[in-house]
């Protein structure tokens, strides 16, 4: 079987299944020390004013654009209009097409608003950007915003920041077996075999921010993470053995001592 | 008003006097955000970069200057 194992959004090609967020960590130090960790190749980054009263370094110094695709995402907009404004706002600020669009429904689960996604979805593709939504785990909303034209969806394991894992593994499976773009598991991962679950699934990355920014010690939680995903990929691609109800002795049966 | 005297907009939801003439460059800079990657949104319409220097302010005016923050 071949060893390459990479897999291409838009322009990229891409050899990290593991997508990291930028919020949340202790430091600038840390932020940077946990993306070399995860072996990410691209990152995302919120949008917000410009603080005006501190001149401290922002996420920003912390990235090197050479080594990371910035993916910017329009995380606490709740209509397409704004999640719409926010992106245009980020392609001033020199980002490519690539964009992680999230409307959110409710700010209490944070679950997105499916149908308001998917208008956004419409319309930001007909101005010419890549669309990465974040969305329900559900498989017509997912073939819906591949008929908008995304370019992968990003159904969620669990509500965001939640870290309760994969919580409905059969869905994953459904949306993956039924569309025809990558499906990245965003939200909800919670620690290494929760990642390893999405990717023996068939998923093609994983999207996280807090299952690593909320370890006790992210950066070895970014390495685990980033080695969950290889795991749980290479056992996708392995192919697992059936499940059985009984046991079936590893050992043979024949020439056993009398 | 223009040409003298002095301007009313709002920068990121907060008052803001200016000399009237004042162009979105010039903001930038007394802000001491001239070198920064800085998006700029003028009543809801982006102005580009290259038209920051051009573009002058009015009274009235609501600016959003917004860049990129750590997030998922």
């Amino acid at each position: 079987m071949s060893t390459n194992d990479t897999w291409t959004l838009g322009k990229h090609t891409l050899t990290s299944r593991i997508i990291v967020g930028t919020g949340k960590y202790a430091s600038l130090d840390e932020t940077r020390a946990a993306l070399a960790a995860s072996g990410a190749e691209i990152v995302t980054v919120a949008l917000r004013r410009v603080d005006l009263s501190s001149k401290e370094p922002t996420v920003l110094d912390a990235i090197d654009r050479k080594k990371y695709v910035l993916l910017p995402n329009t995380a606490g907009c709740y209509t397409a209009d704004d999640a719409i404004r926010t992106l245009h706002l980020a392609r001033e600020l020199g980002m490519d097409e690539l964009v992680k669009l999230e409307v959110i429904g409710d700010p209490k689960t944070l679950f997105p608003d499916n149908t308001a996604t998917v208008e956004a979805a419409k319309r930001l593709v007909k101005e010419g950007f890549q669309v990465l939504p974040y969305c329900s785990d559900d498989l017509i909303t997912c073939k819906r915003l591949e008929e908008a034209g995304c370019l992968a969806v990003m159904p969620l394991a669990a509500p965001i920041g939640s870290g309760l894992g994969i919580r409905n593994p059969h869905n994953i499976r459904l949306i993956i077996e039924n569309v025809g773009i990558p499906v990245i598991v965003d939200a909800g991962v919670g620690t290494a075999s929760d990642a390893a679950i999405a990717m023996e699934l068939g998923c093609t990355a994983v999207l996280m921010n807090t299952g690593i920014a909320g370890a006790k010690h992210p950066v070895l939680m970014a390495e685990a993470m980033r080695l969950a995903c290889d795991a749980g990929r290479k056992a996708f691609r392995a192919g697992r053995m059936p499940r059985k109800d009984y046991a079936n002795a590893s050992s043979p049966t024949a020439g056993l001592i009398e | 008003m223009s040409g003298s005297g002095l301007i009313d907009v709002i920068v990121n939801g907060a008052p803001k006097s200016l000399p009237a003439g004042t162009t979105v460059a010039a903001l930038l800079i007394e802000l001491g955000l001239g070198e920064k990657r800085v998006a700029v949104e003028r009543n809801r319409e982006v102005i580009p970069r290259a038209q920051h220097a051009t573009t002058q302010l009015a009274t009235g005016d609501r600016l959003e200057l917004v860049t990129f923050v750590g997030g998922g």
